[in-house]
């Protein structure tokens, strides 16, 4: 009996499915220990292959579940893992921007730390002496931009919350198709094994940078082409998911639960589903025309005339700038892709700890739809540059011009909201007030970069990486933060630990601004991205030390996400018990026990209100949960 | 009943709780302040300190067009400026302003039409503006080039700028990618080509005559490579298959950099050019030397 209320108790659930996906996720990622030990490489890979399926039969019930609570804790094990990989990727980036010339003076910590780095990779240092490969380095920064984008911050937002909100927050007991949900996380690990195999290869793994710009993506050899194959299986997996949650959210919302009552989040995730729906095919087509150009020699970007090392090359009829508008027909909604749902979180915490109702739902809904049907028209603000006929980049530039609208009318809501409000400066609150202020900066600093001519001198500088860390980290990451400290107590019935929380956010934000915001001055001085080593043009003599400062400050960032993995984990296991509504908010997931059981809600519930009834006047209590009649 | 009562504690508990937080969070804050601020202080200041001390900002504008791309530039910081002050600053006063007090009850509104017209129409209006200024300038730099003076092709390629120049007779050989051997004939100049006789071909060697108006044809031999002076507030890839075309009309004699601010390659970082700027007497000069030594 007793046995029985354990094995159905939800917390001690969600805690063994991390357990088993934390296991399964170690031993995926073993054959990366080839990297230590390559003469070893088959030994580990047979061994670890076998283990791995004994685990995956042994921890079956707990790995192949449908529920989507399940599949969204998986995404987010599995997501904050590559976030750590990615990040990891970021500081050796931060190491050689710091100290390119440290062989010159070969003393200090920042040399021994090159030396440190040639024993764990010796292949990223094939000239020894501390110095790092020109090539490793271009992997370096391809595979931090890809990890980062596919397999931490689209999963992250779309796969984590999209999973977990849905169902529980329009009242369903789990998605529409729950098996299409778990087909659509187990594409994840093998599109990771595909994109990282690289790095065991001869060739190295993808170095044209995430934007895979051809011609140079189809001379790289079989690194690239599994970068190829690898985002187009994510891509699979993101449809698939795409399509679970427009179903889900048109058909199952509990009664009472219009459209217009749906929860920020819920729309944001629905918009966003539709833009994932129109935008990752073409993305698809895309890789496919790119997949046949770098094997099977077709010239579908590949013009008459190359030649490359001396050689004529074959290819005739090809469009080099067909791949820039297909890949960027995709990423650029795919940018909005990455911040709309963060923006839907930031607007479900504000109210919630603001104690008041959000500012102007129904126009943050319609930016919300504007800013995704933009999204689709301003693609090629990314090729001002490229060489396309100037006259489309005037209708680029005006498009561009016309979408920071919507984002300044959502901002300026998130303000109204503040005023006049009960400010809770909780660490989710934090977290989510952070993210309008960083988003504001990198949303300005996007109105240079829509300036076509400005965006002739910076386009493809710093500037342009200042900007979008502080959209894809300043906005996205601290949306995610947000997120995951606000459900955290209904995800695992755990709450966190408020003061590490508090003191992660501030190391955050600081270590942040410290790392990024120099990139902006960097990029007005001319500092090209994509670098290896700048210090030998006479522009950039005197950004050496400001490289140095950034790159101590990125080290310090990333120690700083230690706090969070030691609050995350070991409140996980031993955290105070959460209430079901420990923050006192009125949407329908915390009207269910945290975690919730199986199904979601033991009896069906109607909704009477909008989401975000907080002080309503003559009530005792200061909020109005979305079923409870006033 | 005893529900209310009880979810009344609960909420008089959790803002003794929060109230305890907030404090929490502005010594935390101060305390980190302060901290950067010793760190900044007493570190060395060999770690991060340029030397000598200079200020890392726009290179000079050395073109006809460079003014009006930096005057742009600078209206934007200072639209953008003014907007990122009032709304962090906004933010701040709203935080300490309306923060969780005991008795503090928040107002119950869901919004202001006016308040939504009147920040969505002053943005618009500032964004129409900023969009005319753009495509003021975008049409004086990138619309149709004035008539040159001097015409000449760049070609890129893995890892070089190669520099081809007309001669006398002001016309440009014909090239052919069959004919290119990367020692002797990097663009594939057909000798053959009678206008070909006289032409001058460098690598990441560009002279350009100060105050003339001098046409690039920009193309590439192998991937994309981007042709970027920072002086002249330009850039503009190299795209196989495309001629792309630019003008610049140089007003400073001097000696600058080309940049290729495209991903090419292993050697991308060190595919830098020279681009010298000098008087047209000492150009046609450094022209006759050259071709004298190309024989």
């Amino acid at each position: 009996m007793d046995a029985h209320a354990h094995a159905s108790d939800p917390a001690r659930q969600m805690r063994a499915v991390v357990g088993s996906q934390l296991i399964f996720l170690t031993l995926f990622l073993l054959p990366l220990l080839g990297l230590l030990f390559p003469a070893h490489l088959s030994k580990i890979v047979i061994g670890d292959g076998l283990l791995l399926g004994i685990v995956a039969v042994l921890l079956r019930t707990r790995l192949f579940s449908t529920d989507h609570k399940v599949i969204g804790v998986q995404f987010l094990i599995t997501s904050l893992v590559m976030l750590f990989i990615g990040g990891s990727l970021a500081m050796l980036i931060r190491l050689q921007l710091g100290w390119p010339q440290h062989v010159k003076y070969a003393q200090g910590w920042p040399h021994q730390a090159f030396l440190v780095l040639e024993k764990i990779l010796p292949g990223g240092f094939p000239s020894g002496g501390g110095i790092m490969d020109a090539g490793f380095y271009n992997m370096l920064f391809t595979m931090h931009g890809s990890i980062m984008i596919f397999f931490a911050i689209i999963p992250l937002l779309v796969g984590v919350f999209g999973n977990y909100l849905i169902p529980l927050k329009i009242g369903a007991g789990d998605m529409a198709f729950p098996k299409l949900n778990a087909i659509s996380y187990w594409l994840m690990p093998p599109a990771i094994a595909i994109v990282c195999a690289g790095f065991f290869m001869q060739s190295g793994a993808a170095a044209a940078g995430w934007t895979a710009y051809a011609p140079l993506s189809t001379t790289l050899g079989p690194g690239q082409v599994c970068w190829i194959v690898g985002v187009i299986v994510l891509g699979v997996s993101s449809i698939m998911g795409a399509v679970n949650y427009l179903t889900t959210i048109i058909n199952l919302r509990a009664p009472g639960m219009s459209f217009f009552r749906l929860p920020l989040a819920i729309w944001a995730l629905f918009i966003t589903a539709v833009m994932v729906l129109l935008a990752t095919p073409v993305l698809a087509s895309a890789l496919i025309l790119l997949l046949l150009d770098t094997t099977l020699h077709t010239s579908f970007f590949l013009p008459a005339g190359m030649v490359i090392d001396g050689v004529a090359q074959a290819h005739s009829g090809g469009q080099v700038l067909l791949w820039q508008h297909l890949f960027w027909f995709y990423s650029h909604p795919a940018v909005y892709i990455m911040i709309l749902p963060a923006m839907g979180i930031a607007s479900e915490i504000l109210p919630v700890f603001a104690r008041k109702p959000l500012f102007g739902y129904r126009s943050m809904v319609y930016a919300i739809m504007g800013i995704a049907g933009l999204g689709f028209l301003v693609w090629a603000h990314h090729m001002f540059a490229s060489g396309m006929n100037p006259t489309l980049g005037t209708s680029f530039m005006a498009s561009t011009m016309v979408i920071a609208l919507p984002s300044a009318i959502k901002t300026f809501n998130w303000l109204g909201t503040l005023w006049r409000g009960s400010i809770r400066l909780t660490t989710p609150m934090l977290h989510a007030l952070a993210f309008v202020s960083m988003f504001v900066i990198g949303g300005l600093t996007g109105i240079f970069a829509a300036a076509s001519p400005v965006d002739l001198y910076l386009h493809d500088t710093y500037f342009i990486v200042g900007h979008l860390h502080y959209v894809l980290f300043g906005g996205s990451l601290f949306g995610i933060f947000a997120g995951i400290t606000f459900w955290f107590p209904k995800m695992f019935g755990r709450m966190l630990n408020e003061t590490l929380g508090k003191i992660h956010w501030a190391l955050t934000l600081i270590f942040f601004n410290a790392v990024m915001f120099p990139m902006f001055i960097l990029g007005i001085a001319g500092m090209p991205r994509r670098i290896y080593d700048y210090t030998s043009y006479a522009h950039l003599a005197h950004v050496g030390g400001l490289n140095r400062m950034m790159s101590l400050a990125a080290f310090c960032l990333g120690a700083a996400q230690f706090i969070f993995i030691v609050n995350f984990f070991w409140n996980l296991c031993f955290g105070k018990k959460a209430e079901d509504n420990p923050w006192q908010a009125n949407t329908l997931e915390w009207a269910t026990t945290s975690p919730p059981p199986h199904g979601n809600f033991p009896t069906p519930l109607t909704v009477y209100h909008g989401p975000y009834e907080y002080s309503v006047p003559g009530r005792t209590d200061d909020w109005l949960p979305q079923h409870m009649k006033a | 009943m005893f529900s209310g009562l009880k979810t009344q504690d609960a909420r008089l508990e959790t803002e003794g709780r929060n109230i305890r937080h907030e404090s929490c969070v502005l010594s935390l804050g101060s305390l980190f302040c302060v901290t950067a601020l010793l760190v900044w202080l007493i570190a060395p200041r060999s770690v991060w300190a340029a030397e000598p001390p200079v200020r890392i900002w726009l290179p000079e504008g050395i073109t006809t067009t460079s003014p009006a791309i930096d005057h742009l530039f600078y209206l934007i910081l200072w639209i953008t400026g003014g907007v990122f002050f009032l709304v962090q600053a906004t933010l701040l006063i709203f935080l300490v302003r309306y923060r969780q007090r005991p008795g503090r009850v928040a107002a119950y509104t869901h919004g202001s039409s006016l308040a939504e017209i009147i920040w969505t129409v002053i943005p618009a209006i500032i964004l129409v503006f900023l969009a005319f200024r753009s495509q003021h300038v975008w049409s004086s730099v990138r619309g149709t080039p004035p008539p040159e003076d001097l015409r000449i092709e760049v070609t890129a390629q893995q890892f070089a700028w190669n520099i081809h120049y007309p001669g006398p007779d002001q016309l440009l050989g014909r090239t052919d990618p069959t004919l290119v051997d990367e020692a002797t004939n990097p663009i594939g100049l057909d000798h053959q080509d009678p206008h070909a006789a006289d032409d001058l071909v460098t690598v990441n060697q560009l002279h350009l005559p100060v105050d003339k108006i001098v046409l690039i044809n920009l193309r590439s031999k192998d991937v994309i490579h981007s042709f970027f002076v920072p002086q002249f507030r330009m850039k503009l890839d190299a795209v196989p298959g495309l001629t792309g075309h630019l003008w610049v009309k140089a007003t400073k004699s001097g000696a600058y950099e080309i940049v290729c601010a495209e991903l090419c390659g292993l050697g991308h970082y060190r595919m830098r050019g020279f681009l010298v700027v000098e008087p047209d007497a000492a150009f046609q000069a450094w022209w006759t030397q050259m071709v004298k030594e190309q024989g």
